[in-house]
């Protein structure tokens, strides 16, 4: 099966090109004239699409973000940057493949990439672990963080990840203690921090990396406080009600984000998702992020600071909304 | 081999019917039965099983702060809901629920308290209010203690006790972290002492922020504390959890928590420790 348009909502459309597929071999082989017939399928596919497209629920945005030929940080970063030289290991017990990390070049300027990474296929994701970073992995991303402080280098991080590893090494060394420094570090972080949730923003595993100064998402990603399964197997005792789970939870309701402060800006997609048009998206990715690190660079060190601190202060729904010196508290 | 094999460790699982109700309790460790009064006098440890049931956060403090010294602050404020959020019931009505079960606005009581005349800025987490999940409410007063120690230059106790991030408040919960992590860089800069006490138990995304922050992390024993909770890890692993994976015990000997101490003696134990860090003089004792 063709896997460009795999999803069991994009069946429709699946029908649509087998009959067109039908009628570019009817044309070729018989050599007959349909392409009145050829164009009215055209002209029904695209529809077809902006229809199925313009109304995805929570969960098709979830099912796109998780999409097997979707663009990962990988992706996006050989396409926006410039000599990307990986850096490994965390210096202390491993080089956690899940989570990348090194120097590159925007515009011929200097910045450190970090950036979840899933694997294509069967070899690619176990050596990815699919996406799911182990301890290691955060406390190198932090380790290259400081690097970038020490010399001056804007950091551009890159979340893609269903999660930290739910695993027993993972819980043996500590990997809370590895994302809970990674954020506090972050926050002070003297350099600027463009975050950009590209996939799967899975909760405290995509946080560990995305405490930044902007953070931007994909229209088809989702950042989630819990995986729409888990949600399901807490709430509804079944983790069959993911699509349930992720309505309950909003996911892919990037308004929604954005008017609640948690990302500052939501970036179009081709229609039908990034694997559509991987470059046109990367276009996309590429000028948002070279807009927000252009206003971040204007900035002094300590309004850098300031700003990024009143930033996540201010997250959080109270029925008490009065606005909190915390500045004046914290000097 | 030994005929008679002590493990080296002991998961405290409390089960509904663990939990003191009725006249008498029987010890889920050793067995031996105890009078509800006597527990209770005895901040909910089996004398000589040293066993630790939950304790209400406001009897803990009862307990903890020099008598009279409690000044409770934030406590009108309240959950509200942003997502509109309903799985089987709704998050309003769930809400309402842990707020009449415990008389409490939400899953963090705060304010300023004073051990053996220290003073200090001071939360603890409720688990009976929604498993003492961390929402918007909750990651404003532990922000909001925080943000008094500083001002305040005294240092800052928190005491842990939760299931994790609140999912009916969706991705704002997740945010919570951030902003209690970055408060606590703050303090971590001013060099103001932060003390973590993990209780039974500290999971989640408590445990990936605030919890595992402190300058002193301090274990109530056969605490349960992780990120993943246990069934998700063997789901995705096969794998067999070690004897202990996830207690107290377990994680110092891992080189994650500082100290396991009996609720009875947590009083003194932060006594010498803010003594220490904070005075920098032996405080005399009572």
């Amino acid at each position: 099966m063709d896997m460009k348009y795999a999803l069991d909502f994009e069946k429709p459309l699946r029908g649509l090109i087998k009959q067109l597929d039908a009628l570019h071999q009817l044309s070729e082989e018989n050599h007959i004239d349909v392409s009145s017939e050829i164009s009215a399928i055209e002209a029904k596919i695209e529809q077809t699409k902006r229809s199925i497209y313009s109304n995805l629920s929570s969960w098709q945005r979830v099912q796109l973000a998780r999409h097997p030929l979707r663009p990962y940080s990988l992706d996006y970063v050989n396409s926006i940057f410039e000599d990307f030289r990986e850096m490994h290991g965390d210096r202390q017990f491993r080089d956690d493949k899940s989570i990348l990390g090194g120097t590159a070049f925007l515009d011929g300027k200097a910045v450190m990439i970090i950036a979840q990474q899933k694997g294509r296929n069967t070899k690619e994701n176990i050596l990815r672990n699919f996406g799911m970073p182990n301890p290691e992995g955060y406390r190198k991303a932090l380790r290259l963080m400081k690097l970038a402080e020490k010399f001056g280098l804007p950091i551009i991080t890159w979340v893609d990840t269903p999660g930290a590893y739910p695993g027993v090494g993972s819980e043996e060394r500590h990997v809370a203690e590895a994302i809970a420094v990674n954020i506090r570090e972050m926050s002070q972080m003297e350099v600027p921090i463009v975050t950009v949730v590209v996939g799967e923003g899975g909760s405290g595993g995509a946080l560990g990396i995305a405490v930044g100064d902007r953070v931007l998402i994909l229209e088809n990603a989702y950042y989630s406080v819990i995986s729409p399964e888990s949600c399901s197997a807490i709430l509804w005792k079944d983790r069959s009600q993911a699509s349930k789970a992720a309505s309950a939870l909003r996911l892919g309701d990037q308004a929604l984000l954005k008017h609640l402060g948690v990302v500052d800006e939501v970036i179009e997609e081709p229609l039908g998702g990034a694997q559509n048009s991987p470059s046109e998206a990367a276009n996309s990715v590429g000028k948002a992020v070279r807009s927000h690190l252009a206003e971040l660079l204007k900035l002094t060190r300590d309004q850098l600071l300031e700003k990024r601190y009143a930033r996540y202060r201010n997250l959080g729904d109270l029925n008490d909304r009065r606005v909190i010196d915390f500045s004046e508290a914290a000097s | 081999m030994p005929i008679f094999h002590r493990p080296r460790y002991s998961t405290v699982q409390v089960k509904k019917k663990d939990i003191p109700q009725g006249l008498w309790q029987k010890c889920p460790a050793s067995g031996e039965i105890i009078y509800n009064k006597e527990l209770e006098q005895n901040q909910n440890v089996v004398p000589k099983s040293g066993f630790h049931f939950p304790i209400g956060s406001r009897k803990r403090l009862d307990f903890l702060l020099d008598e009279g010294s409690w000044d409770e602050k934030d406590s009108d404020l309240k959950p509200t809901d942003p997502l509109e959020f309903k799985d089987q019931k709704s998050y309003k009505d769930r809400v309402a629920t842990y707020q009449k079960a415990t008389g409490l606005n939400d899953s963090v009581i705060d304010g300023f308290g004073k051990i053996y005349g220290i003073p200090v800025s001071i939360a603890v987490m409720e688990f009976k209010f929604g498993g003492g999940s961390l929402g918007s409410v909750a990651g404003e007063k532990i922000t909001r203690t925080i943000e008094r120690s500083l001002e305040h230059k005294i240092p800052c106790v928190i005491i842990s006790c939760s299931g994790g991030a609140r999912m009916q408040e969706g991705i704002l919960s997740l945010m919570q972290m951030a902003k209690t992590s970055a408060a606590l860089a703050k303090l971590s800069k001013a060099k103001i002492p932060f003390i973590s006490v993990l209780t039974n138990p500290t999971t989640g995304g408590v445990t990936a922020s605030y919890a595992a922050l402190g300058d002193v992390i301090i274990s109530e024993p056969g605490a349960l504390i992780g990120f993943a909770g246990r069934r998700v890890i063997k789901e995705a692993t096969n794998e067999d959890l070690p004897d202990g994976f996830q207690t107290a015990e377990f994680l110092m000997d891992r080189g994650l928590i500082d100290m396991i101490v009996d609720r009875r003696e947590m009083k003194d134990r932060l006594r010498d420790i803010l003594s220490a860090l904070y005075l920098k003089v032996q405080h005399k004792k009572a």
